[in-house]
């Protein structure tokens, strides 16, 4: 027998409820990312950031997406038109769905899967089909490099990030991302991280390259294709794009944060706070890094990726098999 | 919608010749003028194949302002105010050349205290120049902080121009027979404690970006270009040293009083990106050097000679040569007599830099283009003048 | 290139990374350099050259030592001052009222007004260089924002008076 369907036991009504409390999550963190990120960039560039909009220019996010939705939508002549406006809800709408399965805390599961992390894996590689659209669709020639990068670039990275992925869950034998977070305990050292750091090294890599953040911002990079794919975005079609890029981010750290920093785990402090404060952790470090470094070439980034971290993460998984199967 | 046609849109007649035959793969890209990284209004016709440069071809000429007919139209006072904004980031050494040339033409000499002045705003000009370029260039590559940085160590600088001229950016602070006014008091102490301070950021520069691994790999090995190209094309200034030919007006043609002065000219063999960056980057401590010396033992006595308040030099010509932060500025100035120069011609070290662009561009990736473009260090102003 | 040289290589690349984020890390740390205009303002105001003003008699500071030559009207290179000084009367024209033409005129040695357009000016300060009584100088007054261009024409003889009487 299965549940009442408006017991919070049903798990359509558990999917449905998450998915409206995950639209609000992204939303709300993708305001306060933005902000943080403003405001990160201004003092480490001696500057105060956003300060006249609220305290601290703490609503200077909201304003700024005010002034995107009254923004005029444009399309450039000879766009394709279905793709053209295809391609930002399709960057939006994937990452929505990474967020389903991921372990905010013990109790709270908007959807438990077994597979989660490869739910994740490929709702995720669908975002770099959003940039080929909106580059093609475009009609614009700087949108079409952009486009090319942006294919080329997922997928050297995907191999690597796959298989320092596969390490992890090897050596936790599972693909749910709650017994993998469960299988870690509360220190650092009972971390993956800690325990298997060339992973974590290429992981972290990796997903800065995935969500296009500099230093590996390619498809859109601003001085070379002036934006790259979403050069002829304007208003909440730009808006979209920005705000998975964020999106993004957030699953990435999120992802990071229970795979290697023992996800809700920690002394002291309840289990979703432990969470955010590591996706926040690392979340500051990509901001931090964008802020430090040029931009890589574009053979330089796929020599990074073939020459270097491929092989690596092949060692580390070979070495991680061996130890598993030496111990049993 | 209606169809978009581009054969209804007028002909663009610098792009012609780069119209794509019908069986032709190649992508021809109009790289500005308004581009992130083509500062100010420079265009570029690319022809990719992929993102490979197969050619690149700059148009100029979307900032010509007619400086050079302004200056027929004008008296000799009346054009000073026009050198500083020829090149806006190295005003000083175009208001040098041009007083250079008619002080030259019309022979009035500049007391020993005037010519250790300007020695000094000059070269405090040349590290604000290259500060600006430093910042620009790592944003072309895609670095945003540095440029903060810099315009932090670039504030003290112009407080201290601001002090002296009057203006931040576009200084007509030179007049015949010596500088506009005398210095304050405090300006040697204020030099001397800026090119301290500057000294002592060197290092942190030096730890972001110059040793910076991503950096590394974007400048070094692109564009590299042999001393040949570099005189056959007419490069000169840090672009010309970058490939290893210790070439500086300040040493091989001595004007003003920089025989007295002891510096070094620094020269880089290699001739790629990175050499040009680290000719600038040495640069600015070679100008720290001057400026000691310049400001430390200020001569007494007036600042500018005595210049009629009309101005008729003799009948015949005068040409003055200095070392911009782009490289040699020449000024060439005719006189039939008369108030207004007969003819005034400006010789912008820019324009024979970014004639070997479309050399060094070839065959490379899009990414070095810019990268190439950034190293020249071109300000458009001063190629369109 | 031998695999050792390889990862020396890459490991001073990657220090060279970890040095940069040491630096940008510690300038988060340290305090803004920006001064945040309404509520602060830069302290080397007195040495901005703002546009040109006139310069009083020491006996009298509302009056210009002005002597309406026109030798900065002719030195400006943008046209950008205009000096206005009575006309003077023709015979039998005593009793009509005074007319206002450009400086020089014969037999005046006041100013009627002095007008810098400052939407022409450049600042070069040719205009007091030329000056043979040191009449011009340049203001320290940077707040120069206005809606109309009009309002960039800015009586110099007007300004003076505000001044002296601000004294």
């Amino acid at each position: 027998m299965s549940p009442d369907l408006l017991s919070f036991d049903h798990p359509l009504t558990r999917l449905v409820v998450g998915l409206l409390c995950v639209f609000a999550f992204v939303g709300l963190n993708g305001l306060v990312l933005v902000w943080v990120e403003r405001k990160v960039a201004g003092h480490v560039q001696l500057r105060p950031g956003p300060l006249h909009v609220g305290p601290y220019g703490l609503l200077q996010p909201i304003v700024d997406a005010v002034k995107l939705v009254g923004k005029q939508l444009a399309m450039p002549a000879g766009a394709d038109k279905y793709l053209y406006w295809a391609a930002p809800l399709l960057a939006f709408a994937p990452v929505t769905v990474c967020f389903l399965p991921l372990p905010f805390d013990p109790d709270l599961a908007p959807m438990r899967l077994n597979i989660g992390l490869v739910l994740i894996l490929a709702f995720s590689g669908l975002g770099v089909l959003s940039l080929i659209l909106a580059g093609w669709g475009s009609n614009n020639k700087w949108g079409l490099l952009g486009a090319a990068r942006a294919v080329a670039q997922s997928v050297a990275y995907e191999v690597p990030l796959l298989l320092a992925v596969m390490s992890v869950a090897i050596t936790a034998g599972s693909l749910d991302l709650y017994e993998i977070t469960g299988k870690q305990g509360g220190w650092p050292w009972q971390w993956y991280g800690v325990q298997n750091p060339l992973a974590f090294f290429i992981f972290l890599v990796c997903a800065v390259a995935e969500t296009n953040r500099a230093p590996f911002d390619l498809p859109e990079a601003e001085s070379e294709l002036t934006a790259g794919f979403h050069t002829e975005y304007s208003g909440m079609g730009f808006g979209l794009f920005f705000l998975a890029e964020y999106a993004n981010m957030i699953v990435v750290s999120g992802v990071a944060a229970a795979l290697f920093l023992g996800g809700w785990q920690g002394p002291f402090l309840s289990g979703i706070l432990w969470f955010l404060v590591k996706v926040y952790a690392i979340l500051l470090l990509m901001i931090w890094m964008r802020w430090t470094y040029p931009r890589v070439r574009f053979d330089q980034l796929l020599n990074l990726s073939w020459k270097w971290l491929t092989p690596l993460a092949i060692i580390d998984l070979a070495l991680v098999v061996i130890i598993k199967g030496i111990g049993g | 919608m209606q169809a978009f046609d581009t054969a209804q849109l007028p002909r663009d007649p610098s792009s012609v010749r780069f119209e794509p035959g019908p069986t032709e793969d190649k992508l021809i890209l109009s790289m500005g003028p308004q581009h992130p990284s083509t500062h100010g209004v420079l265009r570029i016709l690319l022809e990719l194949d992929g993102e490979y440069i197969v050619r690149a071809e700059p148009v100029l000429g979307y900032i010509h302002r007619m400086h050079e007919w302004m200056a027929e139209q004008k008296t000799y006072f009346q054009f000073m105010p026009n050198m500083g904004r020829v090149d806006y980031l190295h005003a000083m050494a175009w208001n040098w050349a041009y007083a250079g040339a008619v002080e030259r033409l019309a022979g009035i000499e500049v007391p020993e205290r005037g010519e250790h002045i300007r020695v000094a705003v000059t070269e405090l000009n040349r590290i604000s120049s290259h500060l600006l370029w430093w910042g620009a260039y790592l944003l072309d590559l895609g670095a945003f902080t540095p440029i903060m940085y810099a315009f932090d160590d670039r504030e003290i600088l112009l407080d201290i121009l601001q002090a002296v001229t009057g203006s931040r950016l576009t200084y007509s602070y030179f007049t015949f027979g010596g500088v506009y006014n005398d210095v304050p008091d405090d300006f040697a102490s204020r030099c001397l404690a800026f090119t301290k301070h500057l000294r002592s950021r060197l290092p942190m520069y030096r730890d972001l970006v110059t040793d910076n691994v991503i950096l590394r790999g974007r400048c070094e090995g692109i564009g590299e270009m042999d001393v040949d190209l570099a005189r056959r094309y007419g490069a000169t200034g840090p672009v010309l040293r970058g490939s290893g030919a210790p070439v500086d007006t300040r040493r091989a043609e001595p004007y003003s009083v920089y025989g007295k002065f002891d510096f070094r000219i620094p020269a880089y063999s290699q001739g790629d990106a990175m050499a040009r960056y680290m000719v600038r980057m040495d640069e600015l401590e070679t100008s720290c050097d001057i400026i000691d010396q310049a400001v430390s033992n200020l001569p007494d006595g007036p600042c500018s000679a005595k210049a009629p308040k009309t101005l008729k030099p003799p009948k015949g010509e005068a040409c003055y040569a200095v070392e911009g932060a782009r490289g040699k500025i020449l000024v060439h100035v005719r006189s039939d007599g008369g108030p207004k120069p007969y003819r005034v011609k400006l010789r912008a070290p820019g324009f024979s830099n970014l004639s070997v662009f479309c050399e060094l561009a070839r065959g490379t990736l899009l990414a070095d283009a810019v990268s190439i473009l950034g190293s020249l260090d071109l300000v458009i102003p001063e190629i369109d003048r | 290139m031998s695999v050792s040289a390889l990862f020396e290589e890459a490991c001073t690349g990657l220090k060279s990374l970890f040095v940069g984020l040491g630096i940008t890390g510690k300038a988060f740390c340290q305090p803004q350099v920006t001064v945040i205009y309404p509520k602060q303002e830069v302290d080397n105001l007195s040495t901005f050259r703002g546009h040109v003003e006139l310069v009083g008699k020491e006996d009298d500071p509302s009056v210009p030592r002005c002597v309406a030559c026109g030798a900065c009207v002719k030195a400006c290179p943008s046209d950008c001052l205009t000096i206005l000084c009575p006309v003077p009367a023709k015979e039998g024209e005593q009793d009509a009222p005074v007319a206002m033409g450009p400086a020089p005129q014969k037999g005046s040695k006041t100013p009627g007004a002095v007008i810098v357009d400052f939407s022409l000016c450049s600042l070069c300060g040719q205009c007091a260089k030329t000056c043979p009584v040191d009449s011009l100088r340049f203001s320290d007054n940077p707040y120069m924002v206005a809606l109309d261009r009009k309002e960039f024409r800015i009586d110099l003889m007007a300004r003076l008076k505000r001044q002296a009487e601000e004294e």
